[in-house]
């Protein structure tokens, strides 16, 4: 395989990685927090999906409908029960918090499911594309590639653009100002959670179909990667949570290929480490003045 | 020079210049104000002096020893200690433990020594204890010395954070409007207990604080500053019945 | 001369003086009655078999709580820790089993090497990370914790009358390994086998009590003191001349080398594989923390003996055992910042100290 194949691989995990980057990133610079449980979150959503197709015969258009409803539904139930009651608590708290609720998506899932690996039947049916001799891209990595990109244009705007996003940003500057403007800031928490849930859904179903097994355990290392990602761009900022996503993709891809498989998890920590030594704001994030 | 001697620091925070050309002369023994109107950059400049923000220009010399660039730690083993505009005490400490803690640099027993219990510890924390309860007897808190600080009165808390920062045995003390929230009984004895330190501990002190009461009552001198730039230095008097401080407070 | 009331006595001594020897008592009575109930053959092997682990799981909760309670870090990596001490200590007792046949000489080095080795890995991990806090610090340190699990898991080390010959790919090349005197020593995922079973119960309650006498008094020093006020403050113990990083080292040597001396007793008790030190038993040591209370330290004693004991006692519980450790973990986050339940317990509280200032007068 080609430098170009293993390059392409890697925007694609990147772009699964920015997928479920954004998440991470959106809720700690709205809700100030780190949402631990947002990696299981992808294995529920992929969960759903799969029973959906399996179990239930759906189509698969509307397997992953399930899926990224159940997810945003989740989310939003972790959000009001879990972490809105520790909303003046202390960060070390909130953090055990979601550990716990990580740990309990995770036992719930291997009660459900055991916990030997499943196969997942890709939802993409589109053909690999032979680009020439050397290469040739599977219908999963174009299909990531395509969707990601959509998803994360659609996301910008409705940032931008939108009433509801425009009020995340605000939430994300200033949370008491943006009360006293008279924005619904609960509405708003809730809404990042369900729109990180729903793209957490569709990081699973993509991430389960490009390597297509499916565990209890699956969304816990990919969630570290995307937290490391988002890190790595710069937490708080979602163009980071994309730049980082795909670069932590290719750098993990191309340790895989030239240096070794084992050791591409150690090197993408050590990217963290670096990151957070030199400059922890990380690419694209700002230095937060504490007030003292 | 003077015993604190500030020349020409500021800082930036992204476009604003909250602190521009900033000097300071303090003679040893002295209860100097800092005033000016909300949002001036008083708190800033304190952030300045004790290391929690560096300056981009400057110097700042305390005793001929030049303190800037250090960090907040070195700046108070040389000798300056503050209190803060929104009490920052170690809340889960007893009254006696955050003293104590401030007595931390004044004792040399290693983590070992501390561990194995061994004389030079018991020695230490003897005088330690002793030490203590003197400083708050100062301030009329040896009563509550078992009390979790966070569970004190306001007025206390701000008293304790004082005391605090006199264990770590200061040459200047920097105290950011200690009398916050306090009504008029608290205000007079807190006068009272400044000048009592200033006397007693031969302590250097410079204030921030907006009550005028406070200020005209024991601030042998002032700096007025607005905006980011110092408007009028002096002895109190004359600033405070300067036009243009008067402006800068009320408005036109 | 008027007789002394001991009570009395008691009551004029230091509180923390008073707190930790309370502690102290009860390791000491729990154990030691344990121990002869276990001699006179009064219960089964089931509790036997409990209580060595009992206690290496007490040193694990105690040695994490001085971080997360006491220094108010969070450490998702601490099993990482152990798994260094146990692999050290294992691999030592493993090597010098015949150059040094007493075992209270072997194993005390044992001990010592593999505690030593895990407080420098801590350090190695520390340094870099001194000024991370909080998210990032938890993430990491369970990044750390996984690291060191699959880095062991690829060691493989063969002995033979050459020496030593190490490998991270796979069962080292056999071509260069004299057969004759071939010893595996570490074999990647399977581990380690053949270490002596050295671990006593009475050398364990005894490693138990030096680490609450180190770590509790560390907590009740000049030291400790500097280190809750950073927990409290960081910005103003910086202000009162605290140095961070220095107590931020103390913290985590002090921290690991204690996981690093319970993982040393632990492979001298049973079979160790470097999948037993995984995240899960960090998260199950951080459970032990938060319900004996973060920053309790007798707290952490307590819950590890129970947390430990009740699922294995109760066999049924085993498959929901993770699931009520994750619901506890969130149900006592949420009961500790409840205004509700704070005046609730310290109505309780007030209430037995009622009945105990009554009883005293």
């Amino acid at each position: 395989m080609s430098f170009i194949s293993y390059l392409v691989s890697g925007i694609s995990l990147g772009s699964i990685y920015a997928l479920i980057a954004l998440g991470y990133t959106m809720v700690y610079g709205i809700a100030k927090m780190l949402n631990f449980a947002h990696g299981d979150v992808i294995m529920v959503g992929a969960f759903a999906v799969f029973t959906a197709m399996m179990t239930f015969q759906l189509p698969v258009w509307a397997s992953i409908l399930i899926g990224i409803l159940v997810c945003m539904i989740l989310g939003i139930v972790i959000e009001r029960v879990a972490y809105k009651p520790l909303r003046g608590a202390s960060p070390l708290s909130v953090l055990i918090t979601a550990i716990g609720v990580s740990y309990l998506l995770q036992n719930l899932a291997l009660l459900i499911f055991g916990s030997s690996a499943r196969n997942f039947q890709s939802v993409v049916t589109l053909p690999a594309w032979q680009v020439n001799s050397q290469l040739s891209i599977s219908g999963e990595t174009m299909v990531t590639i395509i969707v990601t990109t959509v998803i994360m244009i659609v996301l910008t705007l409705f940032i931008n653009k939108s009433k509801p996003g425009r009020a995340m940003l605000a939430v994300s500057e200033d949370r008491g100002a943006a009360q006293l403007m008279g924005i619904n800031v609960n509405g708003t928490i809730t809404l990042t959670f369900a729109i990180g849930s729903a793209l957490a859904a569709v990081a699973g179903v993509l991430l389960c179909s490009l390597y297509p097994q499916i565990s209890a355990y699956t969304g816990q290392m990919p969630g570290i990667k995307a937290f490391i990602a988002a890190v790595f761009g710069g937490i708080g900022s979602i163009p980071g949570a994309m730049i980082g996503g795909i670069l932590l993709g290719i750098i993990e891809n191309l340790s895989k290929a030239y240096i070794s498989s084992q050791l591409s998890d150690v090197i993408v920590f050590a990217v963290l480490i670096l990151m957070l030594l030199v400059k922890p704001t990380g690419i694209l994030g700002k230095k937060i003045q504490e007030k003292v | 020079m003077s015993y604190l001697e500030v020349t020409n620091i500021g800082i930036s925070f992204g476009g604003l210049r909250a602190v521009d050309d900033f000097c300071l002369s303090i003679e040893k023994g002295q209860l100097y104000g800092l005033i000016g109107p909300n949002g001036a950059g008083k708190t800033t400049v304190f952030n300045l002096l004790t290391g929690v923000y560096q300056p981009d220009k400057g110097k700042v010399e305390l005793d001929g020893v030049n303190l800037t660039g250090k960090s907040p730690v070195e700046i108070n083993q040389n000798g300056i200690a503050r209190t803060f505009q929104n009490i920052r005490l170690f809340n889960n400490l007893t009254v006696q433990d955050n003293v104590k803690a401030g007595l931390h640099n004044q004792n040399s027993y290693s983590v070992f020594e501390g561990i194995l219990r061994l004389p030079r510890y018991r020695r230490q924390e003897q005088a330690m204890n002793k030490r203590a309860v003197e400083l708050l007897k100062v301030f009329d808190l040896d009563q509550e010395k078992d009390t979790l600080a966070s569970n004190l009165p306001y007025g206390k808390q701000r008293k304790l954070e004082i005391v605090r920062a006199m264990a770590t045995h200061p040459k200047l003390l920097l105290l950011d409007e200690p009398a916050a929230g306090m009504n008029p009984n608290e205000t007079a004895e807190l006068m009272e207990t400044i000048q009592f330190v200033r006397g007693h501990f031969d302590m250097t002190i410079l204030l921030i604080e907006h009550d005028m009461k406070l200020v005209s009552g024991i601030c042998e001198e002032l700096t007025v500053l607005n905006f980011g730039s110092v408007l009028v230095q002096g002895n109190t008097g004359d600033v405070l019945n300067n036009p243009e401080v008067i402006t800068a407070y009320l408005g036109d | 001369m008027k007789a002394m009331n001991p009570m009395k006595l008691f009551g004029s001594v230091r509180p923390a003086t008073k707190n930790k020897t309370i502690t102290y008592l009860m390791v000491l009575i729990f154990f030691g009655i344990s121990g002869i109930l276990v001699q006179t053959g009064s219960v089964g092997s089931l509790f036997t078999g409990l209580l060595v682990p009992m206690c290496y799981y007490i040193i694990m909760a105690v040695s994490l709580n001085l971080t997360v309670g006491i220094l108010g870090e969070l450490s998702l990596g601490h099993a990482g820790f152990m798994c260094v001490g146990a692999y050290v200590g294992g691999i030592f007792s493993l090597l010098t089993k015949d150059a040094i046949s007493q075992v209270w000489i072997r194993f005390p080095l044992a001990m010592l090497i593999g505690g030593l080795c895990a407080a420098l890995m801590g350090i190695l991990i520390g340094v870099p990370i001194l000024r991370l806090r909080g998210d990032y610090l938890a993430i990491v340190t369970l990044a750390f914790g996984e690291i060191i699990r699959k880095v062991v898991q690829n060691i493989y080390i063969v002995s033979d009358k050459n020496g030593l010959h190490f490998s991270f790919v796979n069962t080292v090349n056999p071509a260069s390994i004299d057969l004759a005197t071939k010893e595996e020593i570490l074999n990647g995922p399977m581990a380690v086998s053949g270490i002596p079973k050295d671990t006593t119960l009475w050398i364990a309650v005894l490693m138990v009590m030096i680490t609450l006498f180190v770590i509790m008094n560390l907590v009740d020093s000049r030291s400790g003191r500097a280190i809750m006020a950073i927990r409290d403050n960081r910005i103003a113990a910086e202000a009162t001349g605290i140095s961070i990083t220095r107590h931020k080292l103390i913290v985590f040597v002090t921290s690991s080398f204690f996981a690093g001396l319970a993982g040393v007793l632990y492979a001298h008790f049973s079979t160790i594989t470097p999948v037993k030190f995984d995240y899960n038993m960090s998260i199950l040591i951080l459970v032990f923390v938060v319900l004996g209370g973060i920053g309790n330290i007798r707290g952490s004693v307590i819950a590890a003996v129970i947390l430990y004991a009740l699922p294995e006692l109760l066999r049924g519980f085993q498959n929901y055992r993770m699931l009520i450790y994750a619901i506890v973990l969130i149900v006592m986050m949420l009961l500790n910042n409840n205004a509700k339940f704070i005046q609730f317990k310290a109505g309780l509280g007030r209430k037995l100290f009622r009945r105990k200032a009554k009883e005293a007068a």
